[in-house]
């Protein structure tokens, strides 16, 4: 029944949103996450959600994909009003969602998560055969390359998201949900997941897109709904709406310029390393070198070991073969401890799962990599008064919201946290500071503060070195930029020669020349 | 009347609200406090006479310290089953090594105290060190290494004794460490007291102390931030054996033998007491003075259904209750947090 409607809300798109929501609201103790919002969605768009982190886009599609209910307003699906009260009764209506974190059971295979729930049984026994054909069936259909037989967690993040969406298909598919999807993905799989959404779109399935990254909203939305503090702001055009309109309905000021001028004033080598090998494999024979005074960019897919590399020099990865030598020392196979009290600091990539201690203080997180010197302690034993104070002084500098440092860090919202990670480059004096994707998550506020943050670290003679995978910041933040391949560095450039151009033209396989 | 009734609900409304805030502050342990002061000093006229009330002190001393040690475990995310062991075997070594040096040298009976002392914290302690080779070294699960431990303790404490009470122990060990009180108060609080001060000034005021919470709220940050996880997570299981093993020399003291089946209840007790106190299963988060009180806590229930004359299989019963009562507390706590979110 609901493909047979399918079609026709295909036909009459236009005409009849596929899914709305009249003055939805949601409140919590002391907060209204979402205030009246309206939001239609018409079958074979992609309508995407954009606002700074905390805007309510996460609470909104929460809300439609059934794992939150509204307080006030109501949703309308098909031009019914429906009660949405969990998820599995949103997923039979057609509406799927897949969240930044997966709901995948990693040591299942790939059939059984597919199923799971719903799985096909005769006389109460499982149909193990019918499954993995039918799973089969779906992964051919969305011309996903995966065994059904492999077990999830020896899966890539990338495909573990195709499982995900897969998912989405073993009913009959009406609304699909992306939040942030490619935040993880490869060049390549970004694009496979594009092609995908552009075969749902000619389906009729409408589709709901969380992203911060304006490229994607050029290359795929056709419909923009901003929203601000928990408030729907506008809902415009993708194709003709400019990118400083966005920002300006987004933050609700004129943000003139998101990347600083630096102004660099490259000094001597701090960091020097040669034909470096991990014993893992993940960096093959890398070589790089980083002056006091600048800012080095390292661009790189996914998985290209241009992260790897740092953590190697920092001491948090094993190396094979190689050498490090960091202010004229060599300091090859050095601990982590050693590093940072020589001066060096690797700020990792996940806030979650590598950088802060959630349930702690920001204080304590602020503190952490420091507490062995002064102001923090001296050597023995903590003055928790130069602690706390030192923690203020620093919100106040990044601008920490709320401005409360012993308020547990999941409590904060993911720019802030970030803000509680950086400050830990300021706790000490630091030569060499190693920002491995310190942007991810966070909006365009915060992001703008965060590259204000690098530039001044830079310009006071610190050596930064910047690793992204969003290709704009080592477009405006570097001076000198390496381009790694498959643990390989590909290329150095330097000044006028790192364009777009010519940082993705080394992003793959080098031609043979 | 209307109106009345209309204030005395918000009125109520107003408390209840309190209430949930306090509850979310301090935990479920000031409420379970006050209910079983409040119960047991309606059920018996002896339970608030100080007599009592120091008795349960001094009953709750062996609990407290192991606690303490406890905390350090469940701190780092991890937990030690085998405190129990620990006591047993510390026991028994203890006890053999004091007698047999008393025997040997019956004039220099202090040394012989000291002597055995010695041999006991450091038998005890040495199940520590495999625990934290095990966990740190071979990244073995802290159950199962201290499960594993927790075996090979027990039986060897066993093998040493054939299971019989060790006796020949001077005297004055039990006269002074067992049953002698300085100032009115039993020698074994002070024990205790001096190891609290201690262990508060290292958890709260030293970077080390702040390190076991570090690799319990998040291993990898901590190993990023220079901490030597490794080295944090050996301690935590030597420092839990140890004070473990002062427990139990304590309590070979007061019984005057050295016995290998005191301390099966231990571990249970001991990781009631940190839960009940609001120590974090998932780890990085608890507070030592708490954990006192939670140990207290369970000192208070047994005494005061000792009081009451219930059944001691019947005691297991209700402490096993308590436990889980703890965590679904904890359980709804967090949803409250949710909730406030301030």
């Amino acid at each position: 029944m609901p493909s047979l409607h399918l079609e026709e809300d295909a036909r009459n798109g236009d005409a009849r949103p596929l899914l709305e929501t009249l003055k939805i609201s949601k409140d919590y103790p002391g907060v209204k996450a979402l205030d009246d919002v309206d939001f239609e969605l018409r079958a074979g768009e992609v309508h995407v959600l954009f606002g700074e982190n905390g805007a309510g886009k996460s609470t909104l599609i929460s809300l439609i994909a059934g794992a939150n209910t509204p307080s006030g307003g109501e949703i309308r699906f098909n031009g019914n009003a429906v009660r949405l009260s969990s998820v599995h009764q949103a997923r039979s209506l057609g509406i799927s969602a897949v969240f930044q974190e997966f709901s995948l059971i990693p040591q299942m295979t790939v059939a059984e998560n597919l199923f799971l729930g719903a799985e096909q049984t005769r006389f109460g026994f499982l149909q193990k055969g019918v499954l993995r054909d039918r799973a089969q069936e779906v992964l051919n259909d969305l011309d996903f390359q995966l065994s059904p037989g492999r077990r999830v967690d020896h899966l890539t993040r990338a495909e573990q998201q195709m499982v995900e969406i897969a998912k989405a298909f073993r009913s009959d598919l009406s609304v699909l949900i992306l939040d942030e999807p490619t935040a993880s993905l490869t060049n390549h799989e970004t694009e496979q997941l594009f092609r995908l959404i552009g075969r749902l779109k000619e389906q009729g399935v409408g589709i709901i897109y969380i992203t911060h990254r304006m490229a994607e909203i050029r290359q795929i939305g056709d419909r923009i709904t901003v929203l601000r503090d928990g408030r729907f702001i506008d809902t415009v055009d993708a194709g003709t709406t400019s990118e400083d309109k966005l920002v300006r309905l987004m933050t609700g000021r004129v943000v003139g310029q998101i990347f600083p001028d630096v102004s660099y004033a490259p000094g001597e080598v701090i960091l020097q390393v040669e034909d470096l090998h991990t014993s893992e494999g993940s960096v093959r024979g890398a070589s790089a070198s980083v002056r006091r005074g600048e800012i080095v960019g390292f661009a790189g897919l996914v998985g290209s070991g241009k992260s790897k590399f740092a953590q190697a020099c920092f001491g948090a990865r094993r190396l094979s073969a190689g050498s490090v030598t960091f202010k004229g020392t060599d300091v090859t196979g050095a601990t982590t401890q050693s590093m940072l009290d020589s001066g060096f600091l690797y700020l990792p990539s996940d806030r979650r799962t590598d950088g802060l201690m959630m349930m702690r203080s920001a204080r304590e997180n602020m503190s952490l990599a420091s507490l062995t010197t002064r102001p923090f302690s001296n050597g023995w034993v903590l003055d928790k008064r130069a602690e706390t104070r030192t923690a203020g002084d620093l919100a106040d500098r990044l601008n920490l919201s709320p401005k409360r440092v012993e308020r547990a860090v999941e409590h904060f919202s993911g720019g802030n946290q970030q803000k509680v990670m950086l400050a830990r480059s300021l706790t000490r004096d630091f030569d060499l500071i190693v920002f491995d994707e310190p942007t991810v998550g966070v909006d365009v506020g915060t992001r703008a503060a965060i590259y204000a943050f690098i530039a001044e670290l830079c310009e006071g003679g610190a050596a930064v070195l910047l690793i992204s995978s969003d290709l704009p910041e080592i477009l405006h933040l570097s001076n000198r930029a390496y381009v790694f391949y498959r643990g390989r560095i590909q290329a150095e450039l330097a000044g006028n020669e790192i364009t777009e151009a010519n940082v993705l033209s080394h992003f793959f396989e080098r031609e043979a020349a | 009347m209307a109106s009345q009734t209309d204030a005395a609900a918000k009125e109520t409304k107003g408390f209840v609200i309190v209430l949930k805030r306090l509850f979310v502050r301090l935990g479920i342990l000031p409420f379970l406090l006050a209910i079983a002061v409040i119960v047991f000093a309606l059920i018996s006229d002896n339970f608030l006479t100080g007599r009592n009330l120091m008795n349960v002190m001094r009953q709750s001393v062996y609990l407290t310290i192991v606690s303490l040690g406890q905390m350090f475990a469940l701190l780092t995310g991890g937990f030690d089953l085998s405190v129990g062991t620990v006591l047993a075997l510390t026991s028994v070594v203890g006890a053999l090594t004091m007698a047999s040096a008393y025997a040997a040298m019956p004039d220099a009976v202090w040394l012989a105290i000291l002597l055995g002392c010695l041999a006991g914290v450091a038998a005890g302690s040495l199940i520590g060190v495999c625990n934290g080779i095990g966990v740190a070294v071979f990244n073995v699960s802290p159950f199962m290494m201290s499960l594993g431990m927790a075996s090979i303790g027990f039986g060897v404490a066993l093998y040493l004794t054939g299971g019989v009470p060790v006796y020949g122990m001077p005297q004055e060990f039990g006269d002074s460490f067992g049953f002698g009180t300085l100032l009115g108060i039993p020698t074994p609080l002070y024990v205790a007291a001096v190891i609290l001060v201690a262990l508060y000034l290292f958890l709260n005021w030293t970077p080390f102390g702040r390190y076991f919470y570090a690799v319990g709220g998040n291993i990898k940050a901590a190993g990023l931030s220079g901490i030597n996880t490794r080295l944090t997570l050996f301690w935590t299981y030597v420092l839990c054996a140890m004070l473990a093993a002062i427990s139990g020399m304590l309590l070979t003291a007061r019984l005057d033998t050295g016995e290998a089946n005191i301390g099966a209840s231990m571990p249970l007790e001991s990781i009631a007491a940190c839960v009940i106190a609001g120590v974090s299963l998932r780890g990085g988060v608890g507070r030592l003075e708490n954990v006192v009180l939670g140990a207290l806590f369970i000192g208070i229930v047994q005494n005061g259904m000792n009081l009451a004359r219930i059944e001691s299989y019947l005691q297991t019963v209700v402490l096993g209750a308590l436990l889980i009562l703890a965590v679904i507390a904890d359980q709804i706590r967090l949803r409250f947090v949710a909730s406030l979110k301030d």
